[in-house]
Protein backbone atom coordinates (compact mmCIF):
# COMPACT_ATOMS: atom_id res chain seq x y z
CA UNK A 1 0.00 0.00 0.00
CA UNK A 2 2.87 2.53 0.85
CA UNK A 3 4.40 1.34 -1.97
CA UNK A 4 1.66 1.97 -4.19
CA UNK A 5 1.16 5.47 -2.96
CA UNK A 6 4.99 5.97 -3.35
CA UNK A 7 4.91 5.18 -6.59
CA UNK A 8 1.87 6.59 -8.10
CA UNK A 9 3.64 10.15 -6.12
CA UNK A 10 6.44 9.75 -8.18
CA UNK A 11 4.64 8.81 -11.46
CA UNK A 12 2.72 12.13 -10.71
CA UNK A 13 6.42 14.28 -9.97
CA UNK A 14 7.70 12.43 -13.16
CA UNK A 15 4.76 13.38 -15.16
CA UNK A 16 4.77 16.86 -13.39
CA UNK A 17 8.55 17.21 -14.48
CA UNK A 18 7.93 16.06 -18.03
CA UNK A 19 4.99 18.35 -18.57
CA UNK A 20 7.17 21.48 -17.09
CA UNK A 21 9.82 20.48 -19.72
CA UNK A 22 7.47 19.78 -22.65
CA UNK A 23 6.18 23.20 -21.75
CA UNK A 24 10.04 24.43 -21.50
CA UNK A 25 11.21 22.77 -24.47
CA UNK A 26 7.90 23.35 -26.73
CA UNK A 27 7.78 27.16 -26.05
CA UNK A 28 7.35 29.66 -29.08
CA UNK A 29 11.15 31.22 -29.40
CA UNK A 30 10.79 35.04 -31.11
CA UNK A 31 13.59 36.37 -32.88
CA UNK A 32 16.53 38.13 -31.36
CA UNK A 33 15.83 42.09 -30.82
CA UNK A 34 19.31 42.26 -32.49
CA UNK A 35 19.01 40.25 -35.15
CA UNK A 36 15.31 42.23 -36.17
CA UNK A 37 17.17 45.60 -35.41
CA UNK A 38 19.98 44.85 -37.93
CA UNK A 39 17.45 44.80 -40.89
CA UNK A 40 17.99 48.87 -39.82
CA UNK A 41 15.95 51.76 -41.67
CA UNK A 42 12.55 50.85 -43.37
CA UNK A 43 12.51 48.28 -46.52
CA UNK A 44 12.50 49.49 -49.92
CA UNK A 45 9.16 48.09 -51.75
CA UNK A 46 10.64 48.02 -55.53
CA UNK A 47 13.69 45.41 -54.01
CA UNK A 48 11.01 43.54 -52.01
CA UNK A 49 8.94 42.80 -55.41
CA UNK A 50 11.86 40.32 -56.22
CA UNK A 51 11.70 38.80 -52.68
CA UNK A 52 7.93 37.97 -53.46
CA UNK A 53 8.16 36.45 -56.61
CA UNK A 54 11.39 34.36 -55.43
CA UNK A 55 9.12 33.67 -52.09
CA UNK A 56 6.70 32.00 -53.99
CA UNK A 57 4.15 33.71 -51.56
CA UNK A 58 1.79 33.93 -54.74
CA UNK A 59 1.78 30.27 -54.85
CA UNK A 60 -0.19 29.76 -51.55
CA UNK A 61 -1.57 32.92 -50.93
CA UNK A 62 -3.33 34.34 -53.91
CA UNK A 63 -6.92 32.79 -54.68
CA UNK A 64 -6.40 29.17 -55.97
CA UNK A 65 -5.73 29.67 -60.36
CA UNK A 66 -5.48 33.42 -59.94
CA UNK A 67 -3.58 34.75 -63.08
CA UNK A 68 -2.29 37.89 -63.73
CA UNK A 69 -2.52 40.78 -61.35
CA UNK A 70 -4.73 38.91 -59.46
CA UNK A 71 -1.50 37.23 -57.99
CA UNK A 72 -0.83 39.93 -56.08
CA UNK A 73 -4.19 39.68 -54.02
CA UNK A 74 -3.36 37.12 -51.53
CA UNK A 75 -6.85 36.36 -49.83
CA UNK A 76 -5.37 32.73 -49.12
CA UNK A 77 -7.33 29.73 -49.59
CA UNK A 78 -5.07 27.54 -51.15
CA UNK A 79 -5.56 23.95 -49.70
CA UNK A 80 -2.24 21.79 -49.10
CA UNK A 81 -3.21 17.84 -48.98
CA UNK A 82 -0.83 16.73 -47.18
CA UNK A 83 -0.03 13.03 -44.64
CA UNK A 84 -0.80 15.47 -41.51
CA UNK A 85 -3.93 16.59 -43.24
CA UNK A 86 -5.30 19.51 -45.24
CA UNK A 87 -3.53 22.29 -44.61
CA UNK A 88 -5.27 25.88 -46.11
CA UNK A 89 -3.27 29.68 -46.66
CA UNK A 90 -4.42 32.35 -44.86
CA UNK A 91 -5.33 35.42 -46.06
CA UNK A 92 -2.10 37.58 -45.85
CA UNK A 93 -3.26 40.63 -47.47
CA UNK A 94 -3.00 44.23 -46.14
CA UNK A 95 -7.06 43.80 -44.58
CA UNK A 96 -6.59 45.24 -40.98
CA UNK A 97 -8.92 42.26 -39.94
CA UNK A 98 -8.63 39.26 -41.97
CA UNK A 99 -5.12 39.88 -43.15
CA UNK A 100 -1.71 41.54 -41.84
CA UNK A 101 -2.66 44.72 -42.16
CA UNK A 102 -2.09 45.72 -38.66
CA UNK A 103 1.07 43.43 -38.26
CA UNK A 104 4.74 45.27 -37.34
CA UNK A 105 7.71 44.56 -38.77
CA UNK A 106 8.81 42.34 -35.55
CA UNK A 107 5.41 40.45 -36.10
CA UNK A 108 5.95 39.70 -39.67
CA UNK A 109 9.96 39.06 -39.47
CA UNK A 110 9.16 36.45 -36.54
CA UNK A 111 6.49 34.64 -38.23
CA UNK A 112 8.61 34.41 -41.44
CA UNK A 113 11.73 33.63 -39.88
CA UNK A 114 11.15 31.43 -36.53
CA UNK A 115 7.31 30.96 -37.09
CA UNK A 116 5.85 32.54 -34.42
CA UNK A 117 2.61 34.38 -34.69
CA UNK A 118 1.49 37.93 -32.78
CA UNK A 119 0.43 35.98 -30.52
CA UNK A 120 2.80 33.78 -29.53
CA UNK A 121 2.02 30.46 -31.12
CA UNK A 122 3.68 28.43 -33.15
CA UNK A 123 2.78 28.31 -37.00
CA UNK A 124 2.89 25.13 -38.78
CA UNK A 125 5.35 24.43 -41.47
CA UNK A 126 3.32 24.06 -44.81
CA UNK A 127 4.25 27.78 -44.12
CA UNK A 128 7.70 27.01 -45.79
CA UNK A 129 9.47 29.18 -42.68
CA UNK A 130 11.98 26.45 -42.19
CA UNK A 131 13.63 27.93 -45.50
CA UNK A 132 12.73 31.44 -44.91
CA UNK A 133 14.83 31.11 -41.67
CA UNK A 134 17.64 31.55 -43.47
CA UNK A 135 16.72 34.73 -44.98
CA UNK A 136 18.75 37.87 -44.96
CA UNK A 137 16.45 40.20 -42.18
CA UNK A 138 16.98 42.95 -44.72
CA UNK A 139 15.26 41.41 -47.41
CA UNK A 140 12.30 39.97 -44.78
CA UNK A 141 12.31 43.60 -44.46
CA UNK A 142 12.37 44.60 -47.89
CA UNK A 143 9.23 42.10 -48.62
CA UNK A 144 7.56 43.62 -45.75
CA UNK A 145 7.67 47.26 -47.20
CA UNK A 146 6.08 45.73 -50.60
CA UNK A 147 3.64 43.83 -49.26
CA UNK A 148 1.97 46.87 -47.72
CA UNK A 149 1.86 48.35 -50.99
CA UNK A 150 -0.37 45.56 -52.05
CA UNK A 151 -4.43 45.48 -52.04
CA UNK A 152 -6.39 44.81 -48.84
CA UNK A 153 -9.08 41.95 -49.37
CA UNK A 154 -11.56 40.49 -46.71
CA UNK A 155 -12.92 37.71 -46.36
CA UNK A 156 -11.03 34.57 -43.86
CA UNK A 157 -10.38 31.48 -45.78
CA UNK A 158 -11.12 28.50 -44.47
CA UNK A 159 -9.40 26.50 -41.52
CA UNK A 160 -6.80 23.82 -41.80
CA UNK A 161 -8.46 20.15 -40.95
CA UNK A 162 -6.18 18.41 -39.16
CA UNK A 163 -6.07 15.67 -36.56
CA UNK A 164 -5.04 15.01 -33.28
CA UNK A 165 -2.08 15.31 -32.16
CA UNK A 166 -1.12 17.75 -35.08
CA UNK A 167 -4.15 20.15 -34.36
CA UNK A 168 -2.15 20.79 -30.88
CA UNK A 169 0.12 23.53 -31.95
CA UNK A 170 2.24 23.74 -29.27
CA UNK A 171 3.72 19.92 -30.09
CA UNK A 172 5.42 21.94 -32.96
CA UNK A 173 8.00 23.34 -30.29
CA UNK A 174 9.86 19.99 -30.33
CA UNK A 175 9.67 19.69 -33.73
CA UNK A 176 11.26 23.09 -34.59
CA UNK A 177 14.13 22.28 -32.39
CA UNK A 178 15.14 19.42 -34.40
CA UNK A 179 14.76 20.73 -37.76
CA UNK A 180 14.35 24.69 -37.90
CA UNK A 181 17.87 25.98 -38.37
CA UNK A 182 19.28 29.06 -40.13
CA UNK A 183 22.53 27.56 -40.67
CA UNK A 184 23.39 26.73 -45.03
CA UNK A 185 22.31 23.13 -45.69
CA UNK A 186 25.33 22.96 -48.31
CA UNK A 187 28.83 24.11 -46.28
CA UNK A 188 30.61 26.43 -49.13
CA UNK A 189 33.92 28.67 -48.42
CA UNK A 190 33.48 32.36 -47.67
CA UNK A 191 35.65 32.39 -51.27
CA UNK A 192 33.42 30.16 -53.46
CA UNK A 193 32.18 31.28 -56.43
CA UNK A 194 29.92 34.51 -55.75
CA UNK A 195 27.61 33.18 -58.43
CA UNK A 196 26.76 29.88 -56.33
CA UNK A 197 26.82 31.57 -52.95
CA UNK A 198 23.94 33.66 -54.25
CA UNK A 199 22.30 30.79 -55.93
CA UNK A 200 22.59 28.72 -52.10
CA UNK A 201 21.08 31.66 -50.73
CA UNK A 202 18.39 31.89 -52.94
CA UNK A 203 17.27 28.10 -53.45
CA UNK A 204 17.62 27.10 -49.54
CA UNK A 205 16.15 30.47 -48.13
CA UNK A 206 13.34 32.29 -50.08
CA UNK A 207 13.60 29.68 -53.33
CA UNK A 208 12.52 27.03 -50.77
CA UNK A 209 12.81 24.39 -53.44
CA UNK A 210 14.11 21.88 -50.88
CA UNK A 211 10.69 21.80 -49.39
CA UNK A 212 9.11 19.56 -52.39
CA UNK A 213 12.70 18.49 -53.67
CA UNK A 214 13.84 16.88 -50.79
CA UNK A 215 12.76 13.95 -49.26
CA UNK A 216 11.05 13.81 -45.66
CA UNK A 217 11.40 11.68 -42.57
CA UNK A 218 8.37 10.14 -40.90
CA UNK A 219 7.84 13.64 -39.01
CA UNK A 220 8.31 15.50 -41.81
CA UNK A 221 11.52 17.19 -41.32
CA UNK A 222 14.01 17.38 -44.45
CA UNK A 223 16.65 14.79 -44.60
CA UNK A 224 19.44 17.42 -45.48
CA UNK A 225 21.80 14.48 -46.15
CA UNK A 226 19.35 14.13 -49.26
CA UNK A 227 19.46 17.42 -50.13
CA UNK A 228 17.31 18.10 -53.79
CA UNK A 229 17.93 14.44 -54.43
CA UNK A 230 13.97 14.10 -55.31
CA UNK A 231 10.94 12.86 -53.09
CA UNK A 232 7.43 11.50 -53.16
CA UNK A 233 5.46 14.68 -53.05
CA UNK A 234 4.52 15.83 -49.30
CA UNK A 235 1.83 17.93 -50.84
CA UNK A 236 -0.78 16.44 -53.48
CA UNK A 237 0.75 13.43 -56.22
CA UNK A 238 3.81 12.06 -57.87
CA UNK A 239 7.14 12.56 -57.41
CA UNK A 240 9.84 15.39 -57.38
CA UNK A 241 12.62 14.94 -59.58
CA UNK A 242 16.36 14.54 -58.43
CA UNK A 243 18.22 17.59 -58.79
CA UNK A 244 21.69 16.33 -58.15
CA UNK A 245 24.17 15.17 -60.75
CA UNK A 246 23.42 11.84 -58.59
CA UNK A 247 21.57 8.52 -60.42
CA UNK A 248 18.11 9.54 -62.03
CA UNK A 249 19.02 13.95 -61.86
CA UNK A 250 20.13 16.57 -63.89
CA UNK A 251 23.68 15.65 -64.85
CA UNK A 252 22.76 15.85 -68.21
CA UNK A 253 21.20 19.68 -68.12
CA UNK A 254 24.04 22.55 -68.23
CA UNK A 255 23.28 25.33 -65.98
CA UNK A 256 22.67 26.66 -69.28
CA UNK A 257 19.58 24.14 -69.36
CA UNK A 258 18.02 24.97 -65.70
CA UNK A 259 18.35 28.91 -65.77
CA UNK A 260 16.60 28.51 -69.81
CA UNK A 261 14.10 25.90 -67.71
CA UNK A 262 13.17 28.47 -64.74
CA UNK A 263 13.08 31.17 -67.25
CA UNK A 264 10.53 29.43 -70.25
CA UNK A 265 9.59 26.21 -68.32
CA UNK A 266 11.16 24.22 -71.75
CA UNK A 267 13.51 21.45 -70.44
CA UNK A 268 16.43 20.48 -72.60
CA UNK A 269 14.39 18.33 -75.06
CA UNK A 270 11.02 20.65 -75.12
CA UNK A 271 8.95 18.98 -73.05
CA UNK A 272 7.29 21.76 -70.97
CA UNK A 273 7.13 22.04 -67.12
CA UNK A 274 3.91 20.89 -65.40
CA UNK A 275 2.46 19.57 -62.11
CA UNK A 276 3.55 22.25 -58.92
CA UNK A 277 6.82 23.42 -60.27
CA UNK A 278 4.40 25.60 -63.26
CA UNK A 279 3.69 27.82 -60.70
CA UNK A 280 6.96 27.87 -59.23
CA UNK A 281 8.42 28.48 -62.79
CA UNK A 282 6.29 31.40 -63.36
CA UNK A 283 7.35 33.14 -60.21
CA UNK A 284 11.07 32.30 -61.31
CA UNK A 285 10.27 33.66 -64.80
CA UNK A 286 9.88 37.17 -62.51
CA UNK A 287 13.49 37.50 -61.58
CA UNK A 288 16.26 39.31 -63.10
CA UNK A 289 18.05 36.99 -64.99
CA UNK A 290 21.38 36.52 -62.92
CA UNK A 291 18.81 35.36 -60.62
CA UNK A 292 18.38 32.52 -62.21
CA UNK A 293 22.03 32.30 -63.29
CA UNK A 294 22.83 31.96 -59.85
CA UNK A 295 20.46 29.07 -59.04
CA UNK A 296 21.57 27.22 -62.08
CA UNK A 297 24.80 27.35 -60.60
CA UNK A 298 24.80 25.89 -57.57
CA UNK A 299 22.15 23.32 -58.71
CA UNK A 300 25.15 22.36 -60.55
CA UNK A 301 27.52 22.28 -57.31
CA UNK A 302 25.36 20.62 -55.09
CA UNK A 303 26.51 17.25 -53.98
CA UNK A 304 25.19 14.23 -56.29
CA UNK A 305 22.72 11.98 -54.72
CA UNK A 306 20.55 9.12 -56.01
CA UNK A 307 16.78 9.55 -56.62
CA UNK A 308 15.81 10.38 -52.82
CA UNK A 309 12.13 8.49 -53.57
CA UNK B 1 -21.88 -14.72 -92.68
CA UNK B 2 -20.15 -12.66 -95.32
CA UNK B 3 -21.89 -9.59 -93.97
CA UNK B 4 -21.06 -10.53 -90.52
CA UNK B 5 -17.26 -10.43 -91.55
CA UNK B 6 -17.55 -7.40 -93.53
CA UNK B 7 -18.93 -5.75 -90.02
CA UNK B 8 -16.29 -7.82 -87.97
CA UNK B 9 -13.97 -6.14 -90.50
CA UNK B 10 -15.03 -2.78 -90.52
CA UNK B 11 -15.25 -2.81 -86.82
CA UNK B 12 -11.83 -3.90 -86.69
CA UNK B 13 -10.63 -0.90 -89.30
CA UNK B 14 -12.78 1.94 -87.07
CA UNK B 15 -11.17 0.84 -84.12
CA UNK B 16 -7.93 0.51 -85.15
CA UNK B 17 -8.06 4.28 -86.64
CA UNK B 18 -8.23 5.01 -82.64
CA UNK B 19 -6.87 1.93 -81.27
CA UNK B 20 -4.94 3.49 -78.95
CA UNK B 21 -5.63 6.99 -78.01
CA UNK B 22 -3.13 7.20 -75.27
CA UNK B 23 -0.12 6.32 -78.11
CA UNK B 24 -1.59 8.98 -81.01
CA UNK B 25 -2.15 11.46 -78.31
CA UNK B 26 1.87 10.76 -76.61
CA UNK B 27 3.25 11.36 -79.92
CA UNK B 28 0.85 14.55 -80.70
CA UNK B 29 2.75 16.28 -77.64
CA UNK B 30 5.95 14.90 -78.64
CA UNK B 31 5.06 16.71 -82.36
CA UNK B 32 4.46 19.89 -79.95
CA UNK B 33 8.12 19.34 -78.26
CA UNK B 34 9.39 19.06 -81.80
CA UNK B 35 8.39 22.24 -82.93
CA UNK B 36 9.24 23.74 -79.70
CA UNK B 37 12.84 22.54 -80.43
CA UNK B 38 12.56 24.02 -83.77
CA UNK B 39 11.91 27.84 -82.02
CA UNK B 40 14.03 27.57 -78.92
CA UNK B 41 17.64 27.80 -80.26
CA UNK B 42 16.17 30.90 -82.12
CA UNK B 43 14.82 32.28 -79.22
CA UNK B 44 18.00 31.68 -77.59
CA UNK B 45 20.06 33.68 -79.72
CA UNK B 46 21.57 30.00 -80.45
CA UNK B 47 20.77 29.92 -84.25
CA UNK B 48 20.48 33.09 -86.21
CA UNK B 49 16.61 34.47 -86.78
CA UNK B 50 15.60 33.16 -89.82
CA UNK B 51 12.12 33.92 -90.77
CA UNK B 52 10.94 31.26 -93.29
CA UNK B 53 12.74 28.95 -90.31
CA UNK B 54 10.10 30.53 -87.73
CA UNK B 55 7.08 30.49 -90.06
CA UNK B 56 7.87 26.80 -91.14
CA UNK B 57 8.06 25.54 -87.45
CA UNK B 58 4.87 27.37 -86.22
CA UNK B 59 2.82 26.30 -89.29
CA UNK B 60 4.08 22.40 -88.52
CA UNK B 61 2.62 23.46 -84.97
CA UNK B 62 -0.73 24.11 -86.22
CA UNK B 63 -1.00 21.85 -88.31
CA UNK B 64 -0.75 19.39 -85.05
CA UNK B 65 -2.42 21.59 -82.72
CA UNK B 66 -6.02 21.78 -84.28
CA UNK B 67 -5.65 17.70 -84.24
CA UNK B 68 -5.47 18.29 -80.62
CA UNK B 69 -9.34 16.70 -80.08
CA UNK B 70 -10.12 16.06 -76.63
CA UNK B 71 -12.72 13.19 -76.36
CA UNK B 72 -10.91 11.88 -79.20
CA UNK B 73 -7.80 11.81 -78.00
CA UNK B 74 -8.39 11.56 -73.91
CA UNK B 75 -11.89 9.20 -74.01
CA UNK B 76 -12.20 8.16 -70.05
CA UNK B 77 -12.36 4.85 -70.77
CA UNK B 78 -8.54 4.85 -71.95
CA UNK B 79 -7.44 6.34 -69.01
CA UNK B 80 -3.96 8.31 -68.10
CA UNK B 81 -0.83 7.10 -69.77
CA UNK B 82 2.52 7.70 -68.68
CA UNK B 83 1.94 11.33 -67.13
CA UNK B 84 -1.41 12.16 -67.33
CA UNK B 85 -3.79 13.21 -64.20
CA UNK B 86 -7.30 11.55 -63.46
CA UNK B 87 -8.02 15.29 -62.96
CA UNK B 88 -8.49 15.18 -66.81
CA UNK B 89 -11.85 13.61 -66.20
CA UNK B 90 -12.85 14.93 -63.00
CA UNK B 91 -11.84 18.32 -64.23
CA UNK B 92 -13.17 17.77 -68.09
CA UNK B 93 -14.27 21.45 -68.43
CA UNK B 94 -10.99 23.32 -67.68
CA UNK B 95 -9.01 20.64 -70.01
CA UNK B 96 -11.28 21.11 -73.00
CA UNK B 97 -11.04 25.11 -72.09
CA UNK B 98 -7.38 24.13 -72.47
CA UNK B 99 -6.66 22.49 -75.31
CA UNK B 100 -9.50 25.31 -77.22
CA UNK B 101 -7.18 28.30 -75.73
CA UNK B 102 -3.85 26.65 -76.94
CA UNK B 103 -5.59 25.74 -80.48
CA UNK B 104 -6.90 29.66 -80.93
CA UNK B 105 -3.33 31.08 -79.40
CA UNK B 106 -0.94 28.80 -82.12
CA UNK B 107 -3.46 29.68 -84.84
CA UNK B 108 -3.15 33.42 -84.00
CA UNK B 109 0.60 33.59 -83.90
CA UNK B 110 1.21 31.12 -86.71
CA UNK B 111 -0.98 33.76 -88.76
CA UNK B 112 1.36 36.40 -87.22
CA UNK B 113 4.64 34.70 -87.18
CA UNK B 114 7.05 37.05 -85.19
CA UNK B 115 9.69 39.24 -87.21
CA UNK B 116 12.32 39.20 -85.26
CA UNK B 117 14.08 37.41 -81.68
CA UNK B 118 12.55 39.72 -79.05
CA UNK B 119 8.57 38.81 -80.56
CA UNK B 120 9.71 35.32 -81.20
CA UNK B 121 10.63 35.23 -77.52
CA UNK B 122 7.52 36.47 -76.37
CA UNK B 123 5.39 33.82 -78.86
CA UNK B 124 7.70 31.12 -76.94
CA UNK B 125 6.53 32.34 -73.80
CA UNK B 126 2.76 32.76 -74.65
CA UNK B 127 2.89 28.87 -76.40
CA UNK B 128 5.00 27.83 -73.28
CA UNK B 129 2.40 29.48 -70.95
CA UNK B 130 -0.68 27.19 -72.46
CA UNK B 131 1.72 24.24 -72.03
CA UNK B 132 2.63 24.70 -68.44
CA UNK B 133 -0.70 26.17 -67.30
CA UNK B 134 -2.69 22.94 -68.86
CA UNK B 135 -0.11 20.19 -67.42
CA UNK B 136 0.18 22.40 -64.05
CA UNK B 137 -3.17 20.04 -63.23
CA UNK B 138 -3.25 17.42 -65.81
CA UNK B 139 0.12 15.61 -65.63
CA UNK B 140 2.27 14.56 -62.83
CA UNK B 141 5.55 12.95 -62.85
CA UNK B 142 4.98 9.08 -61.56
C1 LIG C 1 3.71 26.26 -49.56
C2 LIG C 1 2.69 27.23 -49.28
C3 LIG C 1 3.11 28.58 -48.70
C4 LIG C 1 4.02 29.48 -49.22
C5 LIG C 1 4.91 29.33 -50.44
C6 LIG C 1 3.96 30.64 -48.36
N1 LIG C 1 3.06 30.43 -47.35
FE1 LIG C 1 2.57 31.76 -45.89
N2 LIG C 1 1.47 30.32 -44.97
C7 LIG C 1 1.13 29.09 -45.50
C8 LIG C 1 0.28 28.37 -44.58
C9 LIG C 1 -0.30 26.98 -44.78
C10 LIG C 1 0.14 29.21 -43.44
C11 LIG C 1 -0.66 28.90 -42.17
C12 LIG C 1 0.28 28.44 -41.07
C13 LIG C 1 -0.40 28.21 -39.77
O1 LIG C 1 -1.64 28.29 -39.68
O2 LIG C 1 0.30 27.92 -38.78
C14 LIG C 1 0.88 30.43 -43.74
C15 LIG C 1 0.98 31.51 -42.86
C16 LIG C 1 1.59 32.70 -43.19
C17 LIG C 1 1.62 33.85 -42.32
C18 LIG C 1 0.94 33.94 -40.96
C19 LIG C 1 -0.46 34.45 -41.15
C20 LIG C 1 -1.31 34.42 -39.92
O3 LIG C 1 -2.41 34.98 -39.97
O4 LIG C 1 -0.90 33.80 -38.91
C21 LIG C 1 2.29 34.84 -42.97
C22 LIG C 1 2.56 36.25 -42.48
C23 LIG C 1 2.72 34.30 -44.23
N3 LIG C 1 2.27 32.99 -44.33
C24 LIG C 1 3.44 35.00 -45.17
C25 LIG C 1 3.99 34.42 -46.31
C26 LIG C 1 4.90 35.10 -47.20
C27 LIG C 1 5.30 36.56 -47.08
C28 LIG C 1 5.29 34.19 -48.13
C29 LIG C 1 6.29 34.37 -49.26
C30 LIG C 1 7.63 34.78 -48.86
C31 LIG C 1 4.59 32.95 -47.84
N4 LIG C 1 3.81 33.13 -46.74
C32 LIG C 1 4.71 31.79 -48.57
C33 LIG C 1 1.56 28.61 -46.72
C34 LIG C 1 2.52 29.19 -47.53
C1 LIG D 1 5.88 23.26 -54.72
C2 LIG D 1 6.88 22.27 -54.95
C3 LIG D 1 8.15 22.69 -55.68
C4 LIG D 1 9.00 23.72 -55.37
C5 LIG D 1 8.89 24.74 -54.25
C6 LIG D 1 10.06 23.66 -56.35
N1 LIG D 1 9.86 22.63 -57.22
FE1 LIG D 1 11.01 22.18 -58.85
N2 LIG D 1 9.72 20.73 -59.38
C7 LIG D 1 8.57 20.36 -58.68
C8 LIG D 1 7.87 19.35 -59.42
C9 LIG D 1 6.56 18.68 -59.00
C10 LIG D 1 8.60 19.11 -60.59
C11 LIG D 1 8.24 18.18 -61.74
C12 LIG D 1 7.68 19.03 -62.84
C13 LIG D 1 6.94 18.27 -63.92
O1 LIG D 1 6.26 17.30 -63.63
O2 LIG D 1 7.03 18.72 -65.07
C14 LIG D 1 9.77 19.99 -60.53
C15 LIG D 1 10.75 20.07 -61.52
C16 LIG D 1 11.90 20.86 -61.45
C17 LIG D 1 12.95 20.85 -62.43
C18 LIG D 1 12.99 20.00 -63.70
C19 LIG D 1 13.55 18.65 -63.36
C20 LIG D 1 13.21 17.58 -64.35
O3 LIG D 1 13.80 16.49 -64.21
O4 LIG D 1 12.35 17.78 -65.22
C21 LIG D 1 13.90 21.76 -62.01
C22 LIG D 1 15.20 22.13 -62.70
C23 LIG D 1 13.41 22.33 -60.78
N3 LIG D 1 12.19 21.77 -60.46
C24 LIG D 1 14.08 23.28 -60.04
C25 LIG D 1 13.54 23.91 -58.92
C26 LIG D 1 14.16 25.02 -58.25
C27 LIG D 1 15.50 25.64 -58.61
C28 LIG D 1 13.32 25.38 -57.23
C29 LIG D 1 13.45 26.53 -56.25
C30 LIG D 1 13.56 27.84 -56.85
C31 LIG D 1 12.18 24.48 -57.27
N4 LIG D 1 12.34 23.60 -58.31
C32 LIG D 1 11.13 24.54 -56.38
C33 LIG D 1 8.15 20.88 -57.47
C34 LIG D 1 8.70 22.01 -56.85
C1 LIG E 1 -4.88 21.11 -72.89
C2 LIG E 1 -3.83 20.43 -72.22
C3 LIG E 1 -2.43 20.35 -72.80
C4 LIG E 1 -1.74 21.26 -73.55
C5 LIG E 1 -2.20 22.64 -74.02
C6 LIG E 1 -0.43 20.70 -73.81
N1 LIG E 1 -0.34 19.46 -73.24
FE1 LIG E 1 1.26 18.23 -73.29
N2 LIG E 1 0.27 16.83 -72.21
C7 LIG E 1 -1.00 16.99 -71.70
C8 LIG E 1 -1.37 15.79 -70.96
C9 LIG E 1 -2.68 15.56 -70.23
C10 LIG E 1 -0.27 14.91 -71.05
C11 LIG E 1 -0.18 13.50 -70.44
C12 LIG E 1 -0.86 12.49 -71.32
C13 LIG E 1 -0.88 11.12 -70.66
O1 LIG E 1 0.21 10.58 -70.38
O2 LIG E 1 -1.97 10.61 -70.41
C14 LIG E 1 0.74 15.60 -71.85
C15 LIG E 1 1.97 15.04 -72.18
C16 LIG E 1 2.99 15.71 -72.86
C17 LIG E 1 4.28 15.15 -73.17
C18 LIG E 1 4.73 13.73 -72.85
C19 LIG E 1 4.27 12.80 -73.95
C20 LIG E 1 4.72 11.37 -73.69
O3 LIG E 1 5.52 10.87 -74.45
O4 LIG E 1 4.28 10.80 -72.68
C21 LIG E 1 5.00 16.13 -73.83
C22 LIG E 1 6.42 16.02 -74.39
C23 LIG E 1 4.14 17.30 -73.92
N3 LIG E 1 2.93 17.02 -73.31
C24 LIG E 1 4.52 18.50 -74.53
C25 LIG E 1 3.65 19.58 -74.68
C26 LIG E 1 4.06 20.84 -75.26
C27 LIG E 1 5.47 21.18 -75.72
C28 LIG E 1 2.94 21.64 -75.26
C29 LIG E 1 2.81 23.06 -75.77
C30 LIG E 1 3.37 23.36 -77.05
C31 LIG E 1 1.85 20.87 -74.68
N4 LIG E 1 2.32 19.62 -74.33
C32 LIG E 1 0.57 21.35 -74.52
C33 LIG E 1 -1.82 18.07 -71.85
C34 LIG E 1 -1.53 19.21 -72.60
Amino acid sequence: MKLLKALGLGAVVVGAVGLAGFWFLTEPKRLDAAVLASAGAAGDASRGERIFWAGGCASCHAKPDAEGDARLELPGGVALKTAFGTFVAPNISQDAVDGIGKWSFDDFANAMMAGVAPDGSHLYPAFPYTSYARMKVEDVADLYAFMKTLPAVAGRAPGHELGFPFNIRRGLGLWKLLYLSSDPVIALPADADPKVLAGRYLVEGPGHCGECHTPRDLTGGSRKGLWLSGAVAAEGDGKVPNLTGGEGGLGGWSAGDIAYYLESGFTPDYDSVGGAMADVQRNMARLPAADREAIAAYVKAIPPHPNGY
Amino acid sequence: MKKLLLTACFVAVAGLAHADPVADREALMKSFGRSMGELGPIAKGEKAFDAAAVQTALATLNENAQKFDPAVLFPESAGPGESGSPNIWTNWADFEARATKFKTDVAAAAAAPPADVAALQATMGMIGGNCGGCHENFRVKK
